[in-house]
């Protein structure tokens, strides 16, 4: 039995826990609001809220429901078109209405939905934001200018919001229904937990299960580990930071430590995938993936990252670079789940960049990306984890790049001559996201990107990418 | 005013096919389609598909009651593969059963046996093998062969512009209901309905007036839904027909990437010849169109892409010829522009080219080449109404080309890792169906006894705003509230015979046939009144709701009147029927004056690229678009941005591809990307252009739809100018789309800092 509340409704079911959240909508509930543009996760029509209580408060995210077994919604309030509709248009609604914000109408809700949230958000009500909130909506009509005009009426709007008060403020102002209030303590009565059996299928986010094997996921055997305490949060111990398989990528990217240690972690996680997507996608879920693409799996390649795995109680440890074996590959028991990923904490001379090239910027798979981490010792590494995806069958950790470069100066002869290395240590093939050649060459131009990015004192730009001087 | 539909989509409250309630004992149709692009079905065995529990039935070409036949133009198309299958996705069967999930899991379980057979992709190949979907043709005006010895210049080369999937977001669907007498109703999310109506009919083996197709809206067409949403609609009715239950078939969105067309890629070569002073005094063009497996409306598109050639210049001599080839790819279909656009593509190419080869700006080649009023199109209509100097020298008081330009070089002196670049895209665009037989449309007007109004026409409402052009022509011929007024769905037994909402020239002919519908029944009114009033006719005038006479105001309401009109057994509804007038064109000469119109505008580009990742932003696009007189700001200002940024996206980072087996390796939105809000123009300035000088558009509000997508084309030549700008000597191919691979590549080519023949393989 899943329990939940589905925007004013209290739920309780027996379907089966894989079914996702779109279809529960549409088809069980009739709410036909919501809409199906892709079902994995690129378009953002099926765009819902879903609110989780925590130290009393709801804490609203924009999920995609064609990607959200209803097995991941056991104890939290979804929140579809249907449950912010009252007789008067919201001011979300009001600014897409008057700046023609709709055209054929199909994604509209998504984009209601995400602005709403937006507007539910406890982060800044800057216009920066509002339209970041609309990163994983697709629409093909109106071209989002008159959108963003609408995002502006609406931060306009927001102005006079008490950041403490969010709720209230929303209900007084007619943004939200006025039941929403009473949502903190009709949830508290609902158990977070699900039954322990041990399943076959573990499901975190199902940011990528649900593209892949949609079909079948609906009657799998899952366990759900979104939820699963044991395996959440991010915290330091000594030396180390630990952070749980289930940590979402924004989990990661909202976290303060993080954000101190990355000083750019904003700018490059917003590279990764769409609001959304990002506040369902797990870390473990991207390791195992084992996509050789995977952009986080990149990120902590070049953190020389470590992974506690636990088979039924029976723990072991292993490097990430370790994990892969081959395509999709890995070095798991079938049974064996990741429990934590952990990290050096970098000590002062530390440097860290990631690079992504993709067709589109953002909400899109990458053609290569790259991540890299330096500690210098004067003007010497000591020592660098490169890693780079996108040009090998698995995520490609640069190990013999990085030895040729540990111990050097950083300079630009050492540089390109370990683009050189680097050429030997991939093998990118030809598909939809670029000839072999071209990756080849983006490998390379983001492996030189780092240094330009991370020492624009100790390299000249023009050097490092042998631009002729006219 | 807003488009009327505004409040329910943002409520969630419109309703599209898979929206509607459902009937009880509905059935769910879903298509097995071929795995091979080009093969010999040898043995199809459905029997462990149909053992599935839940399963009604699989049909085959064999249940096919009428003509296995859906081709529009030419007969060419099966609805399911008989003995051969010649495309990726080519429909085999149709698995009906009492989900959706259990369609799927039996399709999967349906086995078939092929043969291959050889593909051919590419348009080039399959003309060499003479694989024609028709004869080629060719317009021609003057003389070219005279010219070249004339000019001082001569430029040749190969464009090519790449597909482009349409992408509404609501993917392609159908429901039917059987009705008595074995009549089906079709609720489909077609851009035309008579289309789906005649070719049901014909698939069934039933008359026409046994189909009703009703649509209420569309979540998108672009084209898309013209002609492909027939086959869906199909489906479901032959399942209807045969298993007298409701039957739904709504494409996942993977089905609807694999086995539907999309906007045709092109290949052409040209030849552009100039004098000293840079007037074009000669161009030749051949076009190599992949039409894809069948001709579904490919041979339209060819002659759009034939009118076009020119974009928007003067061109005394010219000679353009186009060859519709057949290859393995689903049947390439309507896209906004409509084969226009890869048109102009080659004709702006070959301006660059010539530019860059004479160390020129091309701005200089276009500006001087502008047509005028007087001008002869190489299809021979005369240009009456040209706005295309007007457009352009607007933008430079605007928007200052010579300034932009060199705040572009200043820029690029400046920075080396990141360069600017700049383009200037205008356009012309003839407004017409350019089978000039389809140029006719009907609208059907009630006005109800308490003074409401029902308006029926045959415009298919797809985001465009056409029914809140049609709400307003009614409410403003009566001179009554728009809340009087209600456009309903698009229905085939309402308003028949109709040519789909398509070629931007849904608006005119439908608005027109409102208006004659609204002016008839008003002339009705006014008799009425001037009895009631014992005034004369010619006195009486209507405004806001109340009938004056001789200016005066009177006692005499809307509603009254209406009623005054009622009891005295007067018509308060009306059919009228408008065909444009003037317009005809004779293909055995390839001559004629084909277009109601021109629309014209001039759009200014510029981009920045990162030299280093070769990715891109596009800055600024800056239009002066020439509209007529608007009747909808807000609704035409939507048309623009959205036409804009959707040609922006078939030039830039929408890359179809397929690979030589003809399978779609682009075949979800994960690996096929279209513009999101991140990559659309920082900044989108449209000025209108206001001019009262065409009478054939609706109330002098000239179509929008489709004009804006060719700005587009200026975010490809502006990328190549920036590239340009880095990598001077790159040899870079006139071939769209600019993807951030083609740019990396264009900025590093030849260059020393890259060998990729020294590389390890």
């Amino acid at each position: 039995m899943i329990e939940f509340i589905l925007n004013n409704k209290s739920i309780k079911t027996n379907l089966p826990p894989g079914m996702v959240m779109l279809d529960f909508i549409r088809y069980e509930q009739n709410l036909k609001g919501t809409k199906i543009g892709c079902r994995e996760g690129d378009c953002g029509a099926c765009t819902v809220l879903v609110g989780e209580l925590k130290d009393g408060k709801v804490k609203y995210q924009s999920m995609t429901s064609c990607l959200m077994p209803i097995g991941n919604a056991q104890g939290k309030h979804i929140v579809s078109v249907e449950g912010i509709n009252m007789q008067d248009l919201n001011p979300v609604q009001k600014a897409i209405v008057e700046e023609g914000g709709t055209q054929c109408g199909f994604c509209t809700v998504g984009f209601v939905m995400s602005l709403v949230g937006f507007c539910m958000s406890e982060k800044d009500s800057n216009y920066e934001n509002a339209i970041a909130a609309m990163d994983g909506n697709i629409c093909r009509c109106t071209g989002y200018k008159s959108l963003e005009r609408a995002a502006g009426h609406i931060v306009e709007q927001l102005k006079g919001r008490d950041k403490n008060q969010i709720i209230p403020w929303l209900e007084q102002q007619q943004y939200i229904p006025n039941y929403f209030s009473k949502i903190p303590e009709r949830l508290g009565s609902i158990s977070k937990s699900k039954n322990g059996m041990i399943k076959k299928i573990n499901v975190g986010g199902g940011t990528d299960l649900y593209v892949q094997k949609h079909d079948s996921m609906i009657h799998a055997d899952i366990e759900f580990v979104f939820d699963n305490s044991a395996l959440k949060g991010i915290k330091r111990e000594g030396n180390t930071i630990y952070l749980g398989a289930s940590a979402t990528v924004e989990d990661i990217r909202s976290n303060d430590m993080m954000n101190q240690l990355f000083p750019r972690l904003r700018k490059h996680l917003k590279l990764i995938s769409s609001t959304p997507i990002r506040n369902m996608a797990t870390l473990a879920g991207n390791f195992v993936n084992a996509s050789p693409i995977g952009d986080m799996t990149i990120f902590f390649l070049a953190l020389n990252a470590g992974l506690t795995l636990n088979n039924n109680g029976v723990k072991r440890n292993i490097q990430l670079k370790d994990f892969y074996k081959g395509y999709k590959t890995l070095d798991k028991a079938p049974d064996e789940i990741i429990e934590t990923i952990y990290f050096d904490v970098p000590g002062k001379n530390w440097y860290f960049n990631f690079e992504k090239v993709c067709k589109r910027t953002h909400l899109d798979i990458a053609s290569a990306n790259s991540a890299i981490s330096i500690e210098l010792e004067g003007s010497k590494i000591k020592s660098m984890n490169a890693a780079t995806g996108g040009v090998f069958a698995f995520p490609r950790y640069l190990q013999k790049t990085c030895e040729y470069l540990t111990g050097k100066e950083i300079s630009v002869a050492n540089i390109l001559a370990a683009t050189e290395i680097l050429q030997i240590e991939i093998a990118p093939i030809s598909d939809a996201r670029g000839a072999a050649e071209y990756k080849r060459l983006l490998a390379r131009q983001l492996f030189l990107a780092h240094f330009l990015e991370l020492f624009p004192d100790k390299v000249n730009a023009e050097e490092l990418f042998q631009i002729e001087t006219v | 005013m807003k488009n009327i539909d505004s409040r329910t989509h943002t409520r969630g409250e419109s309703v599209y096919v898979d929206d509607m309630p459902v009937i009880a004992g509905t059935l769910y149709a879903v298509a097995f389609d071929s795995v091979v692009a080009h093969a010999k079905i040898k043995s199809l065995d459905l029997t462990e598909a149909e053992a599935v529990t839940g399963v009604e039935r699989i049909f085959t070409y064999k249940d096919i009651t009428g003509e296995n036949q859906i081709g529009g133009i030419i007969p060419d198309e099966q609805l399911l593969a008989e003995s051969v299958v010649d495309f990726w996705g080519m429909p085999i069967a149709l698995v009906v059963a009492e989900s959706e999930e259990i369609a799927r899991v039996a399709a999967k379980k349906i086995k078939v046996e092929f043969e291959k057979l050889p593909v051919i992709v590419d348009p080039r190949e399959a003309a060499k093998q003479n694989k024609l979907i028709m004869p080629p043709r060719t317009f021609q005006n003057g003389d070219t062969s005279a010219q070249w010895a004339k000019c001082e210049h001569i430029i040749e080369g190969i464009a090519e512009s790449g597909g482009q999937e349409h992408l509404y977001i609501e993917t392609q669907g159908a429901y039917a209901v059987p009705l008595e007498n074995g009549n089906i109703k079709i609720y489909s999310s077609t851009q035309g309905p008579t289309a789906v109506q005649r070719t049901t009919a014909r698939v069934l083996g039933l008359p026409m007036h046994k189909i009703e197709v009703d649509v209420t809206r569309l979540g998108g067409g672009f084209g898309g839904k013209e002609d492909q949403a027939t086959t869906w609609a199909i489906m479901a009715a032959l399942a209807t027909h045969h298993l007298k239950r409701p039957v739904k078939c709504i494409l996942d969105r993977m089905a609807d990437m694999r086995m539907t067309g999309k906007r045709h890629p092109y290949s052409s070569d040209f030849k552009l010849g100039l004098s000293k002073d840079l007037k074009i005094l000669a161009f030749e063009a051949t076009f190599y169109q992949n039409a894809g497996a069948a001709a579904d409306l490919s041979p339209a598109v060819l002659e759009r892409t034939l009118f076009h050639a020119n974009n928007t210049y003067n061109i005394p001599d010219a000679k353009v010829t186009a060859y519709s080839c057949k290859t393995n790819l689903p049947p390439n279909t309507a896209f906004r522009g409509f084969g226009g656009p890869q048109g102009m593509f080659v004709i702006e190419a070959a301006i660059v080219k010539a530019a860059e080869e004479l160390g020129i700006e091309p701005t200089v080649i276009q500006e001087k080449n502008l047509l005028k009023d007087g001008d002869m199109f190489h299809y021979g209509q005369i240009t009456a109404g040209c706005m295309a100097k007007n457009c352009w020298t607007r933008a430079d008081e605007l928007y200052n080309i010579k300034k932009t330009r060199e705040e572009v070089d200043a820029f690029n002196a400046k920075n080396k890792l990141y360069k600017k670049g700049f383009a200037i895209m205008p356009i012309c665009f003839g407004i017409s169906f350019t089978k000039t037989l389809m140029n006719q449309a009907r609208a059907l007007v009630h006005v109800y006894t308490d003074g409401s109004v029902g308006v029926s026409t045959g415009a298919v409402e797809m985001g465009q705003g056409v029914n809140t052009k049609m709400l307003q022509v009614a409410a403003t011929i009566f001179s009554i509230s728009v809340n009087r007024v209600k456009v309903e769905t698009t229905n085939t037994t309402r308003v028949s015979n109709t040519s789909p909402t398509a070629a931007s020239a849904t608006a005119d002919l439908n608005g027109k046939a409102t208006q004659l519908a609204c002016e008839a029944i008003l002339g009705r009114l006014k008799k009425r009144a001037a009895i009631e009033l014992k005034a004369n006719e010619n006195d009486i005038t209507i405004k806001d709701e109340v009938v004056y006479v001789k200016g005066n105001k009177t006692e005499l309401t809307w509603p009254k009147l209406v009623t005054a009109c009622f009891i005295n057994r007067e018509s308060l509804a009306e059919h009228a029927h408008y065909a444009t007038p003037e317009i005809h064109f004779d293909t055995t000469k390839e001559r004629g004056h084909p277009f109601a119109y021109h629309v014209y505008g001039t759009s200014l580009y510029t981009v920045t690229i990162d030299c280093i990742r070769g990715t891109y932003d596009i800055d600024s696009v800056r239009v002066v678009h020439d509209y007529g007189k608007s009747m909808n700001a807000a609704i035409d200002r939507g048309q623009i941005e959205g036409g804009i940024v959707q040609g922006i996206g078939w030039m830039t980072m929408e890359e179809l591809i397929y690979n030589s087996e003809g399978r779609l390796m682009s075949n979800a939105l994960s690996t096929y990307k279209v513009p999101d809000i991140y990559s659309v123009p920082k900044e989108i300035l449209i000025h209108p252009l206001e001019t009262e000088v065409d009478s054939l558009a609706i109330f002098n509000s000239k179509a929008v739809g489709e004009p804006p997508i060719m700005y587009g084309i200026g975010a490809y030549f502006a990328l190549r100018n920036a590239v340009k700008a880095f990598n001077p000597s790159a040899n870079i191919p006139l071939n769209a789309p600019m993807t951030p691979e083609k740019v990396l590549m264009g900025l590093y080519e030849k260059s020393v800092a890259f060998k990729s023949e020294a590389l390890p393989v």
